[in-house]
């Protein structure tokens, strides 16, 4: 992500510290991860320490600080898709990309991640590949479902 | 320059919108909320105009995607107005028969109604739709008539009068009497009384005041905030600003969790086009008062939902909780007086300066007034939102409006507050909802959500899952939920696996009591619940658990096994082909049989096996049926025998 886009994120926010997340919130969704280079530029521009930008982008949930693969797939765990088997549509496709949640595979294809309730309940269980969801999952569906990314 | 100067400005603008309107004229609208566009809503949308087009009714027919009407289980929901025809489970494919049948030759297409599965009746209307015919919906109605782009539409019916209303016939001391009077409780959870909250807002000496809108619905399985913020931005903006004006604040936050996108984007929108019609800025509609709203988008953080923690984050921090020596009220925001309710809590605001105090408690019991959404998921026939008066028993939501539970199997609790709530036995179902009737029964009210679990939920396997969730989203501020909860949820998970020991029990208890009594925030306080009520209802299943080694409702991977009942295999090879790994030996007419060494227990087979040969088991605690002789094995078909 170069200088100029940080620049217009933060000049979008008007430049205020108080904005930190809803910027890194912006980069984030826009290079899908927090290189540090552009961590040090927010945190000039903004006039707040390093140290306090890592904090909140290791404690909120939604900022990562290593690179996304190609695909990201977010396996839902809220507590109806639970109740519906969820953890067992998990297993799956743990077991099928060889990455834990949390994780990106060595060719950048995917990265897993669980979240705690997309809101589609009726749908249950739900999984969500790059903000398309996908309802009414069953473990031999999701196995055919990965198939379909390259 | 605003729009819209004045009240009178305001009615009168009303009237040129309602002019422009035939209330006859035929309208498609198509649920545009988050579960139905999930099933393909946009699609159909699509289908309908292009196909509108074609047939040369673009002129006399309007086609709009509105916020979520709850039914979602029956996702797309599309209703043709003015006749109210309800149309479930509507693909693109189905949009040309109705185009040409209902509105072009004012048919019904029998076919995509709603059918009793008790009776086998059709109902044609929404309001006969037994899902529907039961609920009291004040707040939740409106969003299918709702495009929540347009703010015409909420107009239309009646939007922004409550403002118009409070802004130039009371005084912020009237508003606040109305809202104390109808004993308005928050809908986020605690259910503290809104009046009395915004009262010590007011009287606070600091400026300046704030009025935040808690939408960061981090309750696993509950999205009632979501459907109202997607659906009907703009009742929630109008409590919203009626807020500001009660307690003097000119400054109101959103803060909306970002995993929400569609919410995110129509409350912008909404703001966007209050601001251009001067619902919001400076002297609005002429009464001198000032008020603007931002947005804040959560950045995924269960904890941020708890009052402090949200206004921390706001500061642009991370979000912990704060002791409330003094009250957020007092010292929120910025140190200063904050009024922070939940998004639904804002929502019933207008219905009650337009209607009266007088009006919302007729609805409700003693003590909780006014209608109440849940979110009833989880193992039910009919998933969605529902809209109720409080004081409904919870055997009357999960039976008449949500229809019980599918596939014939049992029910066995109802959980309802989310992760600070607990587990209701079948026994209490008669139980009415409300806050102090919940809490009595060591649940609570939470934001709404009410999980149905079946007789295949482990509750072992419940509670560990909560205290998982709890564990993951502590924000190790304090020792007793950081600390505690991660030893409960070593000593749960042991027991899932099999691995439980005599005394587990009571250092759970132990270590629940210690988290009560003395961490920092109210999910801290409130973490234990899901252990504890399970304990109160189930303790016979965490006894099996632990004595026998043996998950009851067969949940439990470690402590459960899979097997084929050879009697039953009709060597259909559809396991075999599906197991991941390879776990199942068969062929074209040889019974199947599962590998234990290899087996996972993922279960797939058991999913996959059809439901009329049933041959897959799934057993706990009982000894694997050794594999039948390889002589045995072979299927000789009847119809074959020659």
């Amino acid at each position: 992500m170069d200088n100029e886009r940080i620049d217009q994120i933060i000049d979008k926010h008007h430049g205020e510290a108080s904005s930190l997340i809803q910027v890194l919130l912006d980069i984030q969704s826009e290079n899908h991860w927090l290189p540090k280079e552009a961590l040090e530029k927010v945190s000039e521009r903004l006039q707040v320490p390093l140290a306090r930008i890592q904090h909140i982008a290791t404690f909120y949930k939604a900022f990562s600080l290593v690179p996304k693969g190609r695909h990201e797939i977010h396996v839902c765990l809220g507590t109806a898709c639970h109740v519906r088997g969820a953890p067992r549509i998990l297993d799956t496709v743990q077991d099928l990309t060889g990455i834990k949640p949390g994780e990106t595979d060595l060719d950048l294809k995917f990265s897993l991640e669980t979240v705690n309730c997309l809101g589609c309940c009726a749908l249950g269980p739900v999984v969500e590949i790059d903000g398309k969801t996908h309802g009414k999952m069953g473990t031999s569906k999701a196995a055919d479902m990965l198939k379909s990314y390259d | 320059m605003p729009l819209i100067n004045s009240p009178a400005e305001l009615e009168e603008f009303r009237q040129g919108v309602l002019a422009k309107r035939d209330p006859n004229a035929p309208c498609v609208s198509v649920c545009a909320g988050a579960g139905c566009v999930a099933s393909g809503a946009n699609e159909v949308i699509a289908a309908f105009k292009a196909e509108i087009e074609k047939q040369g009714l673009q002129a006399s027919v309007e086609t709009k995607g509105t916020g979520c009407p709850g039914f979602c289980e029956r996702g797309p929901v599309v209703v043709i107005y003015p006749e109210e025809i309800c149309y479930l489970q509507v693909t693109a494919e189905d949009v040309p028969e109705i185009v040409a049948q209902t509105l072009k030759e004012k048919k019904v297409v029998e076919r995509l109604l709603y059918v009793d599965s008790a009776t086998d009746e059709k109902a044609t209307l929404e309001s006969d739709i037994p899902f529907y015919k039961h609920q009291e919906r004040l707040l939740l109605g409106s969003n299918i008539k709702i495009d929540p782009k347009n703010i015409d539409d909420y107009l239309a019916l009646g939007g922004y009068s409550a403002l118009a209303k409070a802004l130039s016939e009371m005084t912020a001391d009237q508003v606040l009497e109305e809202v104390k009077k109808s004993n308005l409780r928050g809908r986020g959870g605690g259910g503290f009384p809104a009046g009395r909250k915004w009262e010590g807002s007011r009287d606070a000496p600091d400026d300046p005041k704030y009025v935040i809108v808690n939408a960061d619905e981090g309750d696993p399985g509950a999205f009632m905030d979501r459907a109202l913020l997607e659906g009907n931005p703009h009742s929630i903006l109008e409590g919203l600003i009626i807020g500001g004006y009660t307690i003097g604040a000119h400054e109101g936050y959103i803060y909306v969790r970002q995993e929400y996108p569609l919410a995110v984007e129509n409350i912008t929108l909404a703001i966007k086009q209050a601001e251009e019609y001067g619902f919001l800025g400076e002297n609005i509609l002429g009464s001198g008062f000032d008020f603007v709203v931002k947005v804040h988008k959560g950045a995924g953080a269960f904890v941020c939902g708890e009052s402090t923690a949200l206004m921390t984050a706001l500061e642009g921090r991370v979000g912990e909780p704060r002791p409330k020596y003094i009250r957020s009220n007092i010292k929120g925001l910025w140190e200063k007086p904050s009024v922070l309710n939940n998004v639904e809590t804002w929502a019933n605001v207008p219905l009650i300066v337009n209607h009266g105090a007088d009006w919302f408690t007729k609805y409700g019991t003693e003590t909780s007034k006014g209608t109440k959404i849940f979110s009833l998921v989880g193992k039910i026939k009919n998933t969605g939102l529902v809209e109720v008066p409080m004081g409904m028993t919870l055997h009357d939501i999960i039976y008449k409006i949500g229809g019980g539970v599918p596939d014939g199997k049992k029910f066995k609790a109802v959980q309802t507050g989310g992760p600070s709530g607990g587990c209701i036995p079948e026994s209490m179902l008669d139980l009415p909802v409300g806050f102090d009737e919940l809490s009595k029964v060591g649940s609570m009210m939470g934001s709404g959500g009410m999980i149905v679990m079946d007789e295949d939920t482990c509750m072992v396997d419940v509670a560990r899952y909560f205290i998982d969730f709890l564990t993951d989203e502590s924000c190790g501020k304090c020792v007793p939920c950081r600390e505690g909860l991660r030893q409960m949820l070593k000593i749960l998970t042991n027991i899932t696996k099999g691995k439980g020991k005599e005394g587990d029990i009571e250092t759970l208890e132990d270590l629940s009591f210690t988290a009560k009594a003395a961490a920092l925030c109210a999910l801290g306080k409130s973490a234990p619940n899901p252990f504890l009520s399970t304990l109160n209802y189930f303790r016979e299943e965490y006894e099996a658990h632990i004595k026998d080694k043996r998950c009851p409702a067969r949940s439990c991977k470690a402590l459960i096994d899979f097997h084929i009942d050879p009697a039953k295999c009709q060597a259909c090879m559809i396991c075999a082909k599906k197991c991941p790994v390879g776990a199942i030996d068969g062929g074209k007419n040889k019974i199947h049989v599962i590998d234990q060494e290899k087996c996972t227990k993922c279960g797939t087979c058991f999913e996959v096996c059809p439901s009329r040969f049933a041959a897959v088991q799934k057993t706990s605690a009982e000894p694997v049926p050794p594999p039948i002789p390889e002589e045995e094995r072979t299927i000789v078909r009847k119809s074959k025998k020659k």
